[in-house]
C-alpha cells in the first residue's frame, strides 16, 4: 500500500516536472512582470533537469510500480527524454516570438510544463485510468495555450475548436474505458483481455474501438483529423510547433501503451483497423497538403500525413520503428517551425503564406538552408533522419506481411515531394519580394534551429545511436 | 423451466425499479391533472387588458428585464467555485476511511491540500478574487 | 435482462444522445453540454460495472472523471466567454476565420 522508492523512480520524470510546475507557479508570482523571460529560463532549466533524469534512467530494467498502475521500460524513459527535449527547444523558440507578440507570460511556461508532465505520465501508463489522467493533463493546458494570444480572434477560434474536438474525443476515450472495464473487470492494460471468456466479448471490442477513436483524435488520424488544420493555423506558432511535435509523440505513446504494451493476444483484432486508418491518413493528409498556400496549414496536413506513416509502424507491431520515426519527425518539424517563427514583422503579424518566403534562401542563406533541410527530411531524402525513419516503418510493415501498406507509403511519399519541394523552390529560386520582412534576430531561436538540424543529420547518419536508447520496445509483462 | 427461471430473474431485477416507475407514473399523472384543472377552471377568453398579461397579475410590478447581462466576474467566481468544490469528492472518501488510512492517508491529503492551496494563492495574487479592480497580470 | 444490462443500455443511450448533440448542435455551449452528457454516461457505466464486478475501481474512476469534467468546464467556459466577448456569438458556424 505504502509507496516506496522504486515507485518514485518509476515516474521520476513525471514527478519532477509536475512538482517543478507547481514551483514555477509560485516563482512566477515573485518575478516582476517586466522580467517574464526569467520564468521562461526557469522552465527551460526544469525541463533540462527532467530530460537528464529520464536519460539517466534509460538503462534500468523493465519494472511495474504503484501496484502495476505504471510501468517503466527503456522506451518509456526514452519518450520522456524526447518530450522534455522538445519542450526545451520550444521554449528557446518562444523567447523572441512571444515577446514580439505580447504573449511572453508566466502562464505560458507554467501551462507548457504542466502539459509536459501529463505527457510524461502517458508514456508510463499501464492502467487505463492513468492513461486517461495523463491525456487530460496534457490536453487541458494545451486548450488554454492555443488561446493565449487573445484577443486575437484566430487564436481564440483555434482554442475553441481544439477544446470542443478534444473534449469530444475525451468522451469517446472515457466511455471506451468504461466498456473495457465492464467487459474485463479490470482497468489494467496487462490483464484486461486475459480474463476468461473476455477476448471475444462485444463489450470489450466496442470499448477498445472507442478508445482507438479517442486516441485517433489526439494524434489527428483520418477520419478524426478535421480539427488539426484550423487549430494549427490559428494558434501562436510556438504553440503549434509544440502541438505538432510533443503532443503527437504523447498521443502515439498512448497508442503504443494500449496496443503494443497492453492487450496481449489481441493483435489480430486491432491490426486490420489500424492498417486501414494508417492508409487513409497517409492518402488524405498528403492530398490535402498539395493544395495549401499557407505554410502553417501545409505543415498541419503534413503532420497528419506523418501520423499515417507512424501508424504503419503501429500496425506492424514494431514499437522501435514508431518511436524512431516520431523522434525524427519531431526534430524535423521543429526545424521547420523555427524558420516560421523567425519570419514576421516586428508588429507581430507573421508571414504564413508561401509568397512571403520567396527569396529567403538568397537574403538569409542560413535560414533558407534550415527550411530546405527540414523539407528534405520531411520528404525522406538521405542522409536525413526522415529517410531512415520511413525505411524502418516500411521495413517493419513488409516483415509483417503488410506489403500493400508499405507500397502505399512509398507512393504517397513521392506525391508529398511535390509540395515540400515547392517550398524550397519558392525560397531559393524565386526572386525576393520587397514586402517580405527581414527576420528578427534571436540567439535562442538560432540555437533551437541548430539543435534540430544537428539531430536531423546525426540521427540520419548514425541511427544505431538512437536505436540502442529506445531499447526493445514495449513488452507485455504477462506471458 | 429454464425459461421460467430467466423470466423470474427478469422480474426480480425489475423489482428494483418499481419505485422509479411509480415516480414516473405519479409525476406524469400530476402534470396532466394540473393541465386538466387549468383548462377546466381557468378563464376561457384571452386576456384583453395589460394587467392580465403581466407575469404576476395581482402581485409585484416587474422591475427591469429578465435577460439582464451579468458581469463576467460572476462566471469567473462560479468557475473557481466548481474547481475548489470538486476537492470534496476526494476529501469525503478520505474522511469515511479516516481511521483505516491513519497517518499515511493524512500525509497524502496534506499534500493534496497543499497543491490546492498553491493554486488558491496564485489566483489570489493574480487578482482573480478582486471584485472591483481589473486583473494585475 | 438483468439490472446491470438495463443500466448499461441506459448509459449507452445517454452516450449516443450526447454524441449526436455534439454533431448536430451549432452553439458552442450546447456542444459542450453534450460532451458533459457523454462523460456522465461513462460515469453511470462505471458505477454499474463496479457493482457488477463487486469492486471499487469503477467508483474511484468516477471521482477522477468528475474532476476532469470540472477542469474541462473551467477551461471551456472561459474560452467560450472569451470568444463571446470578441465575437458576440457562440455559434460554431460563425467561427470561419480559419479555413482552407
Amino acid at each position: 500500500m505504502m509507496i516506496n522508492s522504486t515507485d518514485v523512480v518509476a515516474v521520476l520524470p513525471f514527478i519532477s516536472v509536475a512538482l517543478g510546475s507547481v514551483g514555477l507557479l509560485i516563482a512566477d508570482l515573485l518575478i516582476p512582470a517586466e522580467r517574464r523571460h526569467v520564468t521562461a529560463w526557469l522552465a527551460a532549466a526544469l525541463l533540462l533537469t527532467a530530460a537528464v533524469i529520464a536519460l539517466s534512467l534509460l538503462g534500468s530494467p523493465t519494472f511495474e510500480a504503484f501496484g502495476g498502475m505504471v510501468i517503466s521500460d527503456p522506451t518509456a524513459f526514452f519518450l520522456d527524454t524526447l518530450i522534455c527535449t522538445i519542450g526545451l527547444v520550444t521554449i528557446l523558440l518562444t523567447l523572441r516570438y512571444n515577446q514580439v507578440r505580447g504573449i511572453l507570460r508566466g502562464e505560458f511556461y507554467i501551462l507548457l510544463a504542466l502539459s509536459i508532465s501529463g505527457m510524461t505520465l502517458v508514456t508510463h501508463a499501464n492502467n487505463l485510468l492513468i492513461l486517461l489522467l495523463g491525456i487530460e493533463l496534457l490536453s487541458i493546458p494545451l486548450y488554454v495555450l492555443c488561446g493565449i494570444a487573445r484577443p486575437r480572434l484566430e487564436s481564440e477560434e483555434s482554442a475553441l475548436k481544439y477544446f470542443l474536438t478534444g473534449a469530444f474525443a475525451s468522451g469517446f476515450l472515457v466511455y471506451g474505458i468504461a466498456l473495457t472495464y465492464g467487459a474485463s473487470g479490470t482497468l489494467s492494460l496487462q490483464t484486461a483481455p486475459a480474463a476468461p471468456n473476455v477476448s471475444g466479448d462485444p463489450l470489450l471490442l466496442i470499448g477498445i474501438g472507442l478508445i482507438l477513436v479517442g486516441l485517433g483524435f489526439k494524434v489527428a488520424a483520418v477520419p478524426f483529423h478535421l480539427w488539426a488544420p484550423d487549430t494549427y493555423e490559428g494558434a501562436p506558432t510556438t504553440v503549434t510547433a509544440f502541438m505538432a511535435t510533443a503532443t503527437k509523440v504523447a498521443g502515439f505513446a498512448a497508442l503504443l501503451r494500449v496496443l503494443h504494451g497492453g492487450l496481449p493476444g489481441m493483435e489480430s483484432t486491432w491490426q486490420p483497423l489500424v492498417a486501414i486508418i494508417a492508409a487513409a491518413t497517409m492518402i488524405v493528409g498528403n492530398l490535402a497538403a498539395l493544395a495549401q498556400q499557407n505554410l502553417k496549414r501545409m505543415l498541419a496536413y503534413s503532420s497528419i500525413a506523418h501520423a499515417g506513416y507512424a501508424l504503419v509502424g503501429v500496425a506492424a507491431h514494431d514499437t522501435t520503428s514508431v518511436v524512431f520515426y516520431l523522434t525524427g519527425y519531431a526534430f524535423t518539424t521543429l526545424a521547420a517551425f523555427a524558420v516560421i517563427t523567425a519570419i514576421g514583422s516586428s508588429e507581430g503579424e507573421e508571414m504564413q503564406f508561401l509568397e512571403a518566403y520567396s527569396g529567403l534562401g538568397r537574403q538569409k542563406p542560413l535560414l533558407g538552408a534550415v527550411l530546405a533541410i527540414a523539407m528534405f527530411s520531411l520528404i525522406g531524402i538521405p542522409p536525413t533522419v526522415g529517410f531512415i525513419g520511413k525505411y524502418f516503418v516500411f521495413q517493419a510493415a513488409v516483415a509483417k506481411g503488410l506489403v500493400w501498406l508499405a507500397v502505399l507509403g512509398v507512393l504517397t511519399s513521392a506525391m508529398a515531394a511535390y509540395y515540400y519541394l515547392r517550398v524550397v523552390m519558392v525560397a531559393f529560386i524565386r526572386e525576393g519580394s520587397a514586402a517580405a520582412p527581414l527576420p528578427t534576430p534571436s540567439a535562442p531561436r538560432n540555437l533551437a534551429a541548430a539543435i534540430s538540424v544537428a539531430a536531423v543529420f546525426v540521427l540520419g547518419v548514425v541511427p544505431a545511436l538512437l536505436l540502442s536508447m529506445i531499447g526493445n520496445g514495449m513488452l507485455s509483462t504477462t506471458p | 423451466m429454464q425459461l421460467a427461471s430467466s423470466k423470474l430473474r427478469w422480474f426480480l431485477a425489475m423489482a428494483d425499479f418499481v419505485p422509479v416507475f411509480i415516480l414516473v407514473l405519479l409525476s406524469t399523472g400530476l402534470a396532466l391533472l394540473v393541465l386538466l384543472i387549468s383548462v377546466l377552471f381557468g378563464p376561457r377568453r384571452r386576456a384583453q387588458n395589460a394587467t392580465k398579461l403581466m407575469p404576476y397579475e395581482s402581485g409585484m410590478r416587474p422591475i427591469g428585464v429578465a435577460q439582464r447581462r451579468l458581469p463576467v466576474r460572476f462566471y469567473l467566481i462560479a468557475v473557481l467555485f466548481i474547481l475548489f468544490d470538486i476537492e470534496v469528492v476526494f476529501f469525503y472518501p478520505w474522511a469515511a476511511a479516516f481511521r483505516a488510512l491513519g497517518w499515511y492517508g493524512f500525509a497524502n491529503m496534506l499534500i493534496f491540500a497543499a497543491l490546492l492551496l498553491v493554486g488558491y494563492v496564485w489566483l489570489w495574487r493574480k487578482g482573480a478574487l478582486e471584485w472591483e479592480s481589473v486583473d494585475k497580470s | 435482462m438483468d439490472a446491470t444490462s438495463f443500466v448499461t443500455f441506459l448509459s449507452a443511450a445517454l452516450f449516443v444522445i450526447g454524441a449526436l448533440g455534439v454533431l448536430l448542435r451549432r452553439s458552442a455551449l450546447l456542444i459542450f453540454m453534450s460532451v458533459e452528457l457523454m462523460l456522465n454516461a461513462a460515469n453511470l457505466a462505471f458505477v454499474t460495472f463496479a457493482h457488477r464486478w463487486g469492486q471499487l475501481d469503477g467508483q474511484v474512476t468516477v471521482f477522477f472523471i468528475m474532476t476532469i469534467a470540472a477542469a474541462e468546464v473551467a477551461v471551456g467556459l472561459a474560452l467560450i466567454v472569451t470568444i463571446f466577448r470578441t465575437k458576440r456569438s457562440t455559434s460554431v458556424d460563425e467561427l470561419a476565420q480559419l479555413r482552407g
